[in-house]
């Protein structure tokens, strides 16, 4: 197949270019090695839109994250995609801590965050009554948020193929050769061939930009760690608590997520490996010590799942965004790790405009810029849901008890552009599983559904593609 | 707004037990509201044998024992929706719940029996390090795959916890051909039935490692593998004592927990270490009209009790909704010495029958003394030959004793030397 452009890598950078880059009259493949998007980075994270001051004046980091936090909240309205506007706190706990928190807001103050002010710790009891007594102020940014990573992806990726875009997934860049102006991706799956690469591949951004001879990206894998507690611990806290951040990032946080459950992490290691997204015993109990010294009272029975994700550091501690040295229709977007999903609305609008000025192609006049809200059964009233069971009665079946999803928003989850194809899948869109229970009750109806939806038997279906095989063969 | 005597929620053995009871004692307008599409409750997966001996003094499958009771409701004119999820019970006992027939429905009912049955506990609970990979699974959803679904969840086994569901799957996979590596037991002792221990693990030459845990998994699509370690006395894993075992499969049965976010979101208190509602003698929660039994008050491990203590909440529902008062004070109970809780959490000194105590201890405990006391007073006591965490013991309260407790009294039971 030939495109005007191949994105490769379906996480939040890759899926939001493709969004943006949808507007235009090209021919766009996105591809991705995974069977879903949002399968790297950008479904294991705090999932935090920072303020802005952590990185240093000048840097594309500052000018990116504080751009993109600005436009987070109108796009995830565009994108019906939960966020909150929550605001977060950097703790002082000493008096080297109070200065620090003042050099941070000086950064903030350059890097131009709106809305910073340091708090005393009257103030911070006041916001947050469960943080430790030991704290001395606090940095609160009132621009900060949080959002759901993952399903901010996937709303990017169904506005894109909406207006376009092809989704080929289990789809692994190889190789990359060029002949005559035209681009030839050697894939697992085929060749595809395009006139301009985009390189978002997240931890594998350096191996892809290698491909084309580029081999000036040097990335660290750096692994975080997390805690996830039951929503009945949702009240612990309200802003994004932080700690002052030191040389391996920003420290461990405890942060409610925009489903109302509790996040406490990540650690910080540096990894040989890049897709080693283990646990370890020593990471989640770093992560639950530090937490205590935030937020005491938290409690570990309250956990209901644990997991890690792993981020690119650039040893030039500055993402690298522009046309590779190698190519000048080749643009990377390497070194993205934090605040990367807080900068991935303003990195899409940077190169849409990076490629336009070589394109200048047409806006389509039909671009649909939005993506209809989905449905969603547990917040909805009597009358609501009434109707809507009327409708459809397939939202009248309850296949999640936990979370209170209905078959109906697991049947769109699977027909939706670039839908669910294993059981991970129809859990990030619909959170079917993703309860008290964690799946325990509901995992095989979703398996049943996703055989029936997709004309398959119960044992192909797949935890999350590849080899993730949930059942096998017919018993005797 | 539909309108009935009684609405059950749940329709396992316990709702069908409190509904056939309750029909029993003259009322009318009964209805069982139950979400999965068949009666039957956990049993319909329980293919094996071993319900019934002490309640209809045979030895039947899962599906036979609940079978008997379908059919008596079915030959009743008690109403039944299956497919029917509960959503929410309201403070004036207002019960909605909905499915793709009827849509969105709200019934008011004079009695409620919550029988609602119980959920395992999930990985996260237990924060096991290592991989996401698939093939790890709690022992019901494995069951659910092989005798609901018919298909094997997995080729080689390792079991963490050596729960009832867990052992029976040890002897279910081995049957269906899979070989079954390991049940690791956090705890010196098991969690199970020792009848389970024996027909499930030792006729198969399954080993069973006590004080051992899953420390780590391995792989990154399906699972390929676990490291166990022994742990010591406080639970901690050793050093050194690591072992790597291959295995494409783990299943957890590592404890059950009553299913009560329908309960909490009503306001009824729960107890603390049985995770369900605090009842009096017949099952009465704190909430007028309320009534609970089965694995939603306590987890259960035989289902002859279940059935037992539902028939008691279906006559204390009865007796409800035909506006019997109840009039007398109520006397405490509470457990002791390594009795980790009572049900019936309280007792009307005017009831009208004797009261059986159901409690489970909290360790292994051999040649001891059971006794009942109120105050310095010892009720009634007697000798135990052993008594495990895996089996719930009882001890029955004689109406005459009931009636002869002080006002504002507490009644505990304990476990002394014999
Ligand atoms: C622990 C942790 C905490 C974080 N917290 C925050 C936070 O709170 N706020 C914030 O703003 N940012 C945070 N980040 C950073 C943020 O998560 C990342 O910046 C962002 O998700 C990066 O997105 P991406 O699209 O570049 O990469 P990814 O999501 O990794 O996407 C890359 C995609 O490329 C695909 N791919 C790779 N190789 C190939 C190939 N050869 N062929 C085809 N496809 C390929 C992968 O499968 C993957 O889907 C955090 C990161 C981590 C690890
Ligand atoms: C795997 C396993 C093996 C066992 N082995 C034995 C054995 O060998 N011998 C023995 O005697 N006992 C055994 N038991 C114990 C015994 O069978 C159970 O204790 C008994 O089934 C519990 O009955 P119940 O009605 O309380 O719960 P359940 O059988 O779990 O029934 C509860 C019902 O309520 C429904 N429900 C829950 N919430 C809602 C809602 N919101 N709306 C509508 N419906 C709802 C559920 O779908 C379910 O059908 C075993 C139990 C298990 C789980």
């Amino acid at each position: 197949m030939k495109y005007d452009v191949a994105v490769i890598g379906g996480g939040v950078v890759g899926a939001l270019i493709c969004k943006e880059l949808s507007k235009y009259d090209v021919k766009i493949a996105l591809v991705e090695k995974c069977n879903d998007v949002a399968m790297g980075t950008t479904k294991a994270n705090s999932a935090i839109v920072h303020g802005g001051f952590d990185a240093m004046p000048g840097t594309l980091k500052a000018k990116l994250n504080v751009e993109g936090t600005r436009i987070m909240p109108s796009l995830c309205g565009d994108l019906n995609v939960p966020y909150r506007n929550n605001g977060s706190l950097v703790l002082a706990f000493s008096d080297e801590e109070v200065e620090h928190i003042k050099v941070l807001y000086d950064r903030g103050v350059k890097n131009g965050v709106p809305d910073l002010e340091i708090i005393s710790k009257e103030k911070v009891k006041e916001l947050e009554p469960n943080v430790s007594d030991e704290v001395k102020a606090a940095l609160l940014s009132n621009s900060a948020g949080i959002v759901c990573p993952y399903e901010l992806t996937i709303a990017a990726a169904e506005v894109a193929v909406t207006n376009g875009v092809e989704f080929i997934r289990n789809c692994e860049v190889k190789a990359i050769s060029e002949q005559g102006g035209v681009y030839e991706l050697e894939t697992s799956t085929g060749k595809i061939e395009a006139r301009y690469v985009i390189n978002a591949a997240g931890n594998h951004s350096d191996e892809i930009a290698a491909m084309i001879g580029d081999d000036s990206i040097e990335l660290v894998a750096r692994k975080g760690e997390y805690y996830l507690l039951d929503k009945s611990y949702g009240s612990l806290a309200n802003h994004t608590i932080f700690q002052c951040p030191n040389k391996m990032g920003k420290g461990v946080l405890v942060t409610p997520t925009v489903d109302g459950n509790i996040l406490i992490g990540p650690s910080a290691s540096d990894e040989n490996e890049k897709d080693n997204t283990d646990t370890t015993p020593e990471g989640l109990e770093f992560v639950l010590s530090k937490a205590f010294k935030s937020v005491p009272s938290i409690n570990i029975r309250g956990a209901i799942t644990s997991f890690a994700g792993v981020r690119a550091h650039p040893v030039t501690d500055d993402f690298i965004i522009g046309y590779s040295d190698k190519s000048d229709r080749f643009i990377n977007c390497a070194g993205i790790e934090s605040p990367g999903l807080s900068a991935a609305p303003a990195i899409a609008r940077y190169v849409e405009s990076l490629l336009i000025e070589k394109l200048s192609p047409e806006i389509k006049k039909d671009y649909a810029a939005t993506r209809k809200a989905p449905v969603r059964f547990r917040h909805m009233n009597e009358q609501q849901r009434r109707e809507l069971i009327k409708k459809n009665p397939a939202y009248g079946r309850i296949i999640c008890r936990c979370e209170t999803i209905t078959e109906g928003e697991i049947l769109d989850a699977i027909h939706a552009p670039a839908g669910a194809r294993d059981v991970d899948g129809v859990k990030r869109r619909t959170r079917a599983g993703m309860g008290r229970c964690q799946g325990g009750f509901c995992s095989s109806k979703v398996v049943e559904i996703l055989a029936k939806e997709l004309g398959k038997d119960m044992n192909e279906i797949t935890k999350f593609g590849g080899n993730s095989k949930i059942i096998f063969e017919r018993t005797k | 707004m539909l309108s009935y005597d009684l609405a059950v929620i749940g329709g396992g053995p316990a709702g069908m037990a409190a509904a056939l009871k309750a029909r029993e004692e003259g009322i009318e307008k009964i209805i069982i509201l139950e979400r999965a599409d068949t009666l039957g409750g956990i049993l319909e997966q329980c293919i094996h044998t071993g319900f019934g001996l002490h309640y209809f003094g045979e030895e039947l499958s899962g599906p036979e024992y609940a079978g008997r009771f379908i059919k008596q409701v079915y030959d009743t004119d008690i109403e039944v929706k299956t497919d029917t999820m509960v959503l929410d019970i309201s403070k004036d006992n207002v019960v909605t719940a909905c499915n793709n027939v009827d849509g969105l429905i709200t019934i008011k009912a004079t009695a409620i029996v919550l029988a609602m049955g119980c959920r395992e506990r999930p990985r996260g609970a237990l924060s096991i390090a290592g991989s996401r990979a698939s093939g790890i699974m709690t022992a019901g959803t494995a069951q659910k795959y092989v005798n609901i679904n018919g298909y094997m969840p997995g080729k080689t086994v390792v079991i963490l916890g050596s729960g009832d569901i867990g052992l029976i799957m040890a002897r279910r996979m081995t049957l269906e051909g899979a070989k079954v590596k390991a049940v690791c037991e956090l705890m010196p002792y098991s969690g199970g039935l020792t009848r389970n221990i024996v027909q499930c693990l030792e006729d198969f030459g399954i080993p069973l490692r006590l004080s051992c845990t899953v420390v780590k998994t391995h792989g990154k699509e399906r699972l390929e593998g676990v490291t166990v370690a022994n742990v010591d006395e406080n639970l901690k894993p050793i050093p050194g004592t690591e072992e790597y075992i291959p295995c494409d499969t783990l299943m957890l049965s590592v404890g059950l927990i009553p299913e009560n976010e329908l309960s909490k979101n009503a306001g009824i208190e729960l107890d603390r270490i049985t995770n369900g509602p605090s009842v009096d003698e017949y099952r009465e929660t704190l909430h007028k009209g309320v009534f609970a039994c089965g694995n939603v008050l306590q987890v259960h491990d035989l289902v002859d009790y279940v059935t037992q203590e539902s028939q008691i909440a279906g006559e204390g529902a009865a007796k409800y909704i035909k506006g019997e008062k109840k009039t007398g004070e109520y006397v405490k109970t509470q457990g002791e010495n390594g009795v980790r809780y009572i049900v019936p959490q309280r007792i009307n000194r005017e009831t009208d029958k004797d009261v059986k105590l159901y409690f489970r201890v909290g360790k292994v405990f051999k040649n001891v003394r059971l006794s009942v006391k109120c105050g310095d007073e010892v009720i009634m006591s007697r000798n135990k030959k052993k008594m495990t965490p895996g089996e719930m013991e009882n001890i029955l309260i004689k109406l005459d004793t009931i009636k002869s407790l002080p006002s504002g009294s507490t009644i505990t039971v304990t476990v002394e030397e014999a």
